[in-house]
């Protein structure tokens, strides 16, 4: 490994760890709860899509089909169920609610699939790579992680930008009340932003498990990692998150090549270099809301 | 009516915090002579009920009362137990006075830890303080003198006998509860626990009225550092080792976060209750395996979202019982008697 090939790792890591973040991002972006159960989910989605990969003997790639409606249902069914409701006690009810989440879901996927690590089997995906230079292989699995990562930012962006249902949802951060005079559900657009994040999830789920291996306590890495991408990159912008999934995957990648034990660590002080030097992260929002 | 308003009189004290003061003493003689007459085993299980209650007492200062939801707590319980070794076994100072310097050692540290943490708000606030528990540990595991990956046996206890030491150990746990109990109780009842009050219901209206917002954060910020690390001292005098991977688990922080919610958010009385139930369950349901921690769970979501008071809420309805009276009542029921009202008021200031 040389250090071009490092960096290059790392920016497609970090494509994993900005669809990973993106949903954490909608959901603290349009309801100002910050999902403590973001990484078990991404995790539940793993096991589901290793299920039915595994049952049906069919691509990773049939079982998105399968995973992002169900993820989707999941959080329309959850924000419906428990985030509003946690919304309207105020003060710390959704993090609490939200924690109790995460450690339900740990605990039944430690119940369900015992503490062994799983993965999702993709074949000669896993595999495959090609040669850009002879020091520099890309694989063609996290090639395709990091197009689906950057493709994900840009439509929600889009989607967020132009479509009613977007405009309704930017509407509903600024201003709830104002939206609900206006005769929209305030319930029903949570209730869709926390499906559609949760669906990116389910998404970001099914290339986690076909990169790499993972166990029913790996949320918590994932949880923390997504958040570091958001933190890096700037609360409230999707570009953000997408450029601080990129550094911290250049950071975590550049780090295990000094030495294989500080890649996790490289990744937390840069996330804390930037948290002292520059708390509102590399892109800012411009107008705080 | 100058005289009548002399006859009402403002009073902290209520009937129900005055029959549990003197409720309390011959519970804490008991609990006291407790280790001539339990077994060892049992102390020990005790001990770790008595770090329950002080971990709890000090999470919900910081998220009942300064509205800061940490999940890295374990941090300061890690430092503290490590710190408990380190100055006991390798410079050689008597262990019991070793958990003071611990104790101050974890509130130096965690004065910079804050100014870094205090960046972000809410949520991420709770993340930011769990990344900043995991750099701790991943830089503790670097450093051979404590063990690096497997961790440290805490020999220093090991000079008494082992009866003596789980008695000594007890005791010291004891008095452990005692001091976080009062430590809140005096600060909820100061100057400082009146602003929490006054930040609690609005943060922009408490600061515009002299209100040190970020400051009393702060500081209790550091004082539950502290009162964790405490914690972390009884783990390891209680387990006699400390292994990273245990020591600086998130789970502490669940467990904290479950006790408090169950127990009730905001109040004294919560935690040492949510303590004793989140126990009771642990040693009841612990054939159950994971499940207890997923009825946890459940709970402690259904108490957020329909008792937001927790148990303690149940048992006082709602606030009228008070064992450690944080507010003032007004005691008016002399002037109203003087102003033809049939019934006494009372007025609460919390």
């Amino acid at each position: 490994m040389n250090w071009l090939n490092a960096v290059v790792q790392g920016l497609l890591l970090g494509g994993l760890y900005a669809l990973l973040a993106a949903g954490l991002s909608l959901v603290f972006g349009v309801m100002r709860i910050v999902n403590l159960a973001h990484g078990v989910l991404a995790v539940v989605a793993a096991y589901i899509g290793m299920v039915f990969v595994q049952n049906f003997d069919v691509s990773p790639f049939l079982a998105i089909l399968v995973v992002v409606p169900l993820m989707a249902l999941l959080g329309f069914a959850v924000q419906w169920g428990l985030f509003t409701p946690a919304l309207k006690r105020g003060g710390l009810s959704p993090l609490l609610v939200a924690f109790g989440l995460a450690v339900v879901l740990t605990q039944l996927l430690q119940e369900i699939f015992t503490a062994d690590t799983r993965s999702i089997p993709s074949g000669s995906l896993a595999s495959s790579s090609f040669e850009v230079t002879p020091e520099l292989f890309i694989g063609v699995l996290p090639m395709i992680t990091f197009v689906v990562g950057v493709v994900v930012i840009i439509a929600l962006q889009l989607f967020l930008t132009f479509s009613p249902l977007g405009r309704a949802m930017r509407a509903a951060s600024d201003d709830s009340e104002t939206v609900s005079l206006m005769g929209i559900d305030n319930r029903m657009v949570y209730a869709l932003a926390t499906a559609i994040a949760f669906g990116t999830v389910g998404l970001a789920g099914i290339f986690l498990g076909m990169r790499t291996q993972f166990s029913p306590t790996f949320g918590d890495a994932i949880l923390i990692f997504a958040f570091q991408a958001v933190i890096i990159g700037g609360l409230g912008s999707l570009w953000g998150t997408l450029l601080g999934g990129l550094v911290l995957g250049v950071a975590q990648t550049v780090g295990s090549q000094i030495n294989p034990s500080y890649g996790v660590l490289a990744g937390h002080l840069v996330f804390l270099a930037v948290l002292a030097i520059k708390p509102s992260g590399l892109i800012p929002k411009a107008v705080d809301r | 009516m100058s005289s009548q308003i002399s006859q009402v009189q403002v009073r902290r004290a209520t009937r129900s915090s005055k029959v549990g003061a003197i409720a309390l003493v011959p519970i804490l003689i008991f609990l006291a002579v407790l280790p001539y007459i339990l077994s060892r085993g049992t102390q020990q299980t005790l001990v770790t009920l008595f770090s329950f209650i002080v971990l709890a007492t000090m999470w919900n200062l910081l998220a009942g009362y300064g509205g800061m939801v940490s999940i890295g707590q374990q941090a300061y319980i890690g430092i503290g137990a490590y710190g408990l070794v380190y100055i006991a076994d390798t410079l050689g100072i008597d262990s019991f006075l070793a958990v003071p310097f611990a104790v101050i050692i974890v509130g130096l540290i965690s004065i910079p830890i804050s100014f870094l943490a205090f960046r972000l708000i809410g949520g991420y606030f709770a993340i930011g303080t769990w990344v900043i528990a995991e750099v701790i540990k991943l830089l503790v595991v670097q450093v051979p003198a404590l063990g690096g990956g497997s961790g440290i046996s805490f020999g220093a206890l090991s000079d008494f006998s082992p009866g003596r030491r789980i008695a000594y150990v007890y005791w010291f746990a004891l008095i452990c509860v005692i001091l976080a109990v009062t430590v809140t109780y005096l600060i909820m009842r100061s100057r400082l626990g009146l602003g929490f009050t006054a930040i609690r219901d609005d943060e922009v209206a408490a600061s515009s009225l002299g209100v040190h917002v970020v400051r009393s954060k702060r500081i209790v910020f550091v004082l539950a550092a502290m009162g964790t690390a405490l914690a972390g001292t009884m783990i390891a005098a209680n387990n006699l080792r400390v292994q990273p991977d245990s020591i600086f688990s998130v789970q502490y922080s669940a467990f904290m976060i479950f006790i408090v919610i169950i127990g009730g958010i905001g109040t004294i009385e919560g935690p040492i209750v949510g303590a004793i139930i989140f126990f009771a369950l642990q040693q009841w349901l612990a054939d159950l395996g994971v499940w207890y921690l997923i009825i946890l769970g459940i709970t402690a979501i259904l108490i957020t979202l329909f008792l937001p008071r927790g148990v303690w809420g149940l048992i006082s309805g709602n606030g009228r019982i008070r064992l450690f009276p944080v507010g003032y009542s007004l005691n008016v029921s002399d002037l109203a008697k003087s102003l033809s009202m049939s019934k006494g008021t009372t007025n609460e200031s919390g």
